[in-house]
């Protein structure tokens, strides 16, 4: 594993430093080091309680990491309160959706916008043209990945009132509305029937497309294998094997700590 | 109709029910002073002169409004900021200073100290926000608590700068650079230069067109980026954050809107009663602007206007005139005796007038059990509370979140 | 080497928000300094009796402080509600028990022997029984059916129960201060110097036994075991069996306990009552809660005896019209810079 900076790992957009987190006596990650590169599909697998929320929760500010640093772009980002990773360019999806239930779901990405609108406290105050002008831009651009993620029909409703399906793909087009360069999806599968996980990997890919590296934490391992390029399987917050996904499919460790476990 | 009606309430955030609301208080605010006319025989300026004292009322709970209802912060000493308003139109527009160490007296024009004394309460509201915001949600309501203890009481001491109890009196009478006299005031049709407003009608459509418009700017508000910041931050402090909300940030700029606001009222308040004093912005003000947000809907403009008009005639109407009442009622129905005090019983106009307070917190309690939502809450606040799901979780979230 | 350069910078500025921290302690105790070294100075003035005899009133006042405390930590502890009507609860008390002292044989000037002593614990009982049923009551009314509503909904209640109990004192015993019966014995021993009356020493000693009463409930009783699982989890104490309800009014009912117990001594000690008595000694009570880090019930006991101190030694030593402005900046000093206690104990996980 490289670390130094040199030619190779330019094209990492995210690197992982001997990353640890403990929550008093728990180590919940232990030593984590790897890189997730510029316009892939990285995975992070493992079972219940491996590490890989907290690990999520570490790169985007929620709860710093105990000690190891976290690199994004060339900038060393732990430590960084939240709201500056998403300023960055890092945005994030959360295992137990955590949408603004009572705001509907446009207003739910405009929140999103929040970062990239420059709308001071005077613009908003006396409703001034390019006050005007620039709600009209972030609506639109708010429809328009609505429509991306597919729910546009339910631009209007509250967001808790969306079926489960839709509020995932909310989650995910709010994530979108911060212009990220890095999107972490925690486990945006859940619950999804196979035809849904179909149409989700097809979404992943078309946020690939748009130019948006993904990382992220997935449970089945038929949609990790389909779309992800690279994987770092965890287990009890040690990173027990990386690589392609068929070298880890291969890896003992892995079958043992999780493959083992699901069957 | 009914369940048609319900449905697009429920599920359609877009349809403002409001626009009604908003409609009728403008009917009322102008049709109001010929009311007030018509009702005491052509002599209307005392109901005229308690609209202007409501309209302070409601310019507080506007305020308050920002800071409970949209940002979901717990402010329990919003009268300190009323306080510093008043006191700071008080030191730079009377002949106070004279008697104080400095010995030279200012008067800054009304509209000028409007400004200033917005800006010198949203700065204490920074200073005292800045170091309590961050920590979690009850330490910014038992802060404030404190910071409105401490602020009447620090008048009330320093009394060589403030006359102590006594208070600051005679202010200076708010001036227009120029007004128009014409038959509505008696006089022959001119103009006038430096207009000084000393009638209770001036007052009240200054406060008319005050609240005009920061109805307007607080609506502007919501429905802004920052607005949307609020609501978001309400909801779940933990997301807005991770989407890129700088929470402290606009907590902060809530707290300090709220506090302009509260000192803007202020301003007015020492200008109309051309008197402060420090026992005018203890607790129980702080406590009636908390209960005029809660009761009226919080988060909801208009709902909080109702609201604070409701509380108020609550409040400085229909309580002080029970003890009146009883007794000329007692005295209609042949129950003279009632009215005198015999032993322990003071009188049933003496025992009305101590029933206040209890009738006061029985309202308080029967309202919140009955309609916990407020009278007229915004829609998410009432489908929060009808559906069952509570936001009392969230600073405990942000505990758990981010350590 | 970008990213090295940013740790750098980084470890900078964690040196400096460290440093601005340490200056922010600094001006802290700078702060404590000055007040200790002005107040040594008047100490000095006044002589060495003088300050015992502050020191024994200041006991007294932080012993009542403290168990006024002790009701808004515990409940602050279970439900996170601060109760505003808990500071009436303990004005109740002292004006339920000047009812019941002459009602119970009592009277000023009485001679005192082992049955005036059954007496007034008789006192104590019935007006601890009746602060109780009244906090139980009003969590009954007014809070329990809003407790899963916003967390503002059962404060608003609070605040009217604190109203309609303040008005309903106000209709019992009207506007002005009220005598409290004088009943115990104008005793006083002389310990260097310095007076203590049978008050003081009433108040030292039902102190002790309660908090020591109410320490040994929590830590061995089951009720108190299941107290402290509920203010742990609430939820898993609901897994647990554990009945929610009933642990939380039995919360309210030893808070009211110790508010009653306080509300007599008060009396007993001071001969006046008044009907808004509540709201001042229970903002100063529920500021030496959050002082001993609110939910902890020894910081509570401490931060009341803390609070005592300072506010008695202030008024003894400087201008007693500023002691309440000493007291809520001490609040607000405590929440900015000692967010959890200045005891540094740590609060409940919630
Ligand atoms: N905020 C927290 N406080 C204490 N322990 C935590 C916290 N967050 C996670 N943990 C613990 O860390 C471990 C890893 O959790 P998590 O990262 O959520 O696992 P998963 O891989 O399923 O996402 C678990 O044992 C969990 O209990
Ligand atoms: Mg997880």
């Amino acid at each position: 594993m490289q670390t130094a900076s040199g030619p190779a790992s330019d094209a990492a957009i995210l690197r992982l430093d001997h990353v640890t987190k403990r929550f008093g006596g728990l180590v919940a990650v232990n030593d984590v080091t790897f890189d997730v590169r510029k316009g892939e599909v990285f995975a992070l697998i493992g079972p219940n309680g491996a590490g890989k929320t907290t690990l999520f929760n570490g790169v985007t500010g929620l709860i710093p990491p105990t000690s190891g640093s976290v690199v994004f772009e060339g900038r060393e980002i732990a430590g960084t309160k939240p709201f500056k990773v998403a300023e960055l360019g890092i945005a994030r999806t959360f295992q137990n959706i955590r949408l603004f239930e009572y705001m509907s779901a446009v207003e739910n990405i405009l929140v999103g916008e929040h970062c990239r609108m420059h709308a001071k406290l005077w613009d908003s105050l006396f409703k001034l043209p390019r006050e005007r002008r620039e709600e009209k831009e972030v609506t639109d651009h708010a429809m328009e990945l609505l429509r991306f993620v597919g729910i546009e029909r339910w631009a209007h409703s509250y967001a808790r009132n969306l079926p489960y399906g839709g509020q995932r793909r909310l989650e995910i087009a709010r994530a979108l509305a911060t212009r990220p360069r890095l999107l972490l999806l925690d486990e945006p599968a859940a619950g999804f029937t196979p035809q849904e996980k179909v149409e989700l990997m097809r979404l992943v890919g078309k946020i690939l497309d748009s130019g948006v590296t993904v990382f992220l934490i997935e449970h089945d391992m038929k949609v990790v294998m389909g779309i992800s390029k690279r994987i770092v399987v965890l287990d009890h917050g040690e990173m027990i094997a990386h690589g392609t996904p068929e070298e880890v499919r291969r890896n003992p460790r892995v079958i043992e700590a999780y493959l083992g476990k699901q069957h | 109709m009914i369940g048609w009606f319900r449905r697009v309430w429920e599920n359609d955030p877009r349809k403002d029910p409001n626009a009604v609301v908003y409609f009728l208080l403008a009917i009322f605010a102008v049709l109001f002073p010929l009311f007030a006319s018509v009702v005491t025989g052509g002599s209307p300026n005392f109901l005229l002169s308690v609209a202007g004292d409501a309209g302070v009322y409601v310019l507080l709970t506007l305020g308050l409004n920002v800071v409970v209802g949209m940002a979901g912060l717990l402010d329990l000493g919003y009268a300190a900021f009323f306080a510093i308003g008043a006191y700071t139109y008080a030191f730079i527009a009377s002949d106070h200073l004279a008697v104080t160490p400095l010995q030279t007296t200012l008067h800054v024009p009304f509209w000028i100290v409007l400004l200033i004394a917005l800006f010198v309460a949203a700065s204490f509201g920074v200073i005292l926000g800045a170091p309590t915001l961050r920590l979690r949600g009850d330490y910014l309501a038992i802060v404030t608590l404190g910071f409105g203890e401490i602020v009447p009481r620090v008048f009330k001491n320093t009394s060589t700068w403030t006359s102590g109890v006594n208070g600051i009196s005679a202010l200076d009478t708010p001036e227009l650079p120029i007004w128009f006299k014409g038959p509505w005031s008696g006089d022959p049709l001119a103009v006038v230069q430096n207009f000084k407003i000393f009638d209770p009608l001036g007052y009240y459509v200054i406060m008319v067109v005050l609240l005009v418009i920061c109805v307007v700017l607080v609506r502007n508000l919501q429905n802004s980026r920052m607005g949307r910041a609020w609501a978001a931050i309400r909801e779940d402090e933990v997301a807005a954050a991770a989407m890129g909300v700088n929470t402290v940030q606009a907590k902060l700029l809530a707290f300090a809107i709220g506090a302009a606001f509260s000192g803007f009222a202020g301003t007015f308040y020492g200008a109309k009663l051309s008197l402060v004093s420090p026992e005018n912005f203890g607790f129980s003000v702080s406590i009636t602007v908390l209960v005029m947000v809660v009761l009226g809907g919080m988060g909801n403009i208009p709902g909080v206007m109702l609201g604070s008009l409701l509380i108020y005639l609550v409040i400085f109407m229909v309580l002080p005139s029970l003890p009146d009442t009883v007794t000329s009622i007692a005295n209609a129905i042949g129950l003279t005796g009632l009215t005198q005090a015999s032993g322990d019983f003071p009188g049933i106009g003496e025992f009305a007038a101590r029933l206040k307070f209890l009738i006061f917190g029985l309202i308080l309690v029967l309202v919140m059990l009955l309609r916990p939502q407020g009278l007229l809450p915004s829609r998410e606040r009432e489908q929060e509370l009808t559906k069952g799901t509570h936001d009392d979780t969230i600073i405990e979230d942000v505990q758990a979140e981010t350590g | 080497m970008g990213a090295v350069g940013e740790a750098i910078r980084r470890r900078r500025s964690d040196l400096r928000s460290g440093l601005t921290g340490r200056a922010l302690d600094v001006g802290l105790y700078v702060l404590i300094l000055a007040f200790l070294f002005l107040l040594g100075t008047r100490v000095i003035e006044h002589g060495p009796d003088y300050l015992l005899q502050i020191f024994f009133f200041a006991l007294a006042n932080g012993a009542i402080y403290a168990l006024i405390a002790l009701g808004y930590t515990m409940v602050y502890g279970i439900i996170e509600l601060i109760n505003f009507a808990h500071g009436d609860v303990f004005a109740f008390g002292a004006f339920a028990s000047a009812s019941l002292i002459p009602l119970f044989g009592l009277s000023e000037g009485q001679v005192w022997g082992p049955f005036t002593i059954l007496q007034l614990l008789a006192v104590f009982v019935v007006t601890m029984l009746l602060c109780a049923v009244l906090n139980v009551s009003i969590e009954r009314i007014a809070y329990r059916p809003l407790r899963h509503a916003p967390r503002l909904a059962p404060l608003i209640t609070a605040i009217g129960m604190s109203f309609f109990l303040e008005g309903a004192m106000f209709l019992w015993k009207g506007p002005s201060s009220v005598h409290y019966p004088d009943v115990l014995p104008d005793l006083s021993f002389t310990i260097l110097g310095a007076r203590v009356g049978v008050k003081e020493i009433t108040v030292w000693i039902t102190t002790i036994v309660l908090v020591v009463g109410l320490a040994l409930f929590i830590d061995r009783s089951r009720l108190g075991k299941a107290m402290r699982a509920t203010a742990q989890d609430r939820d898993a104490a609901q897994l647990m069996g554990i009945d929610i309800d009933r642990t939380i009014a039995a919360t309210f009912f030893i808070g009211a306990v110790l508010a009653g117990a306080g509300g007599i001594m008060y009396g007993l000690s001071y001969n006046t009552a008044v009907f808004d008595l509540g709201f001042s000694a229970g903002l100063v009570a529920f500021t030496a809660a959050v002082f001993g880090g609110i939910g902890n019930i020894y910081g509570a006991a401490i931060g009341g005896l803390v609070l005592g101190l300072i506010r008695t030694f202030w008024d003894g030593y400087f201008d007693s019209a500023w002691s309440d402005v000493v007291i809520f900046a001490i609040l607000i000093m405590v929440l900015v810079f000692r967010p959890t206690g200045i005891l540094g104990m740590r609060v409940p996980e919630k």
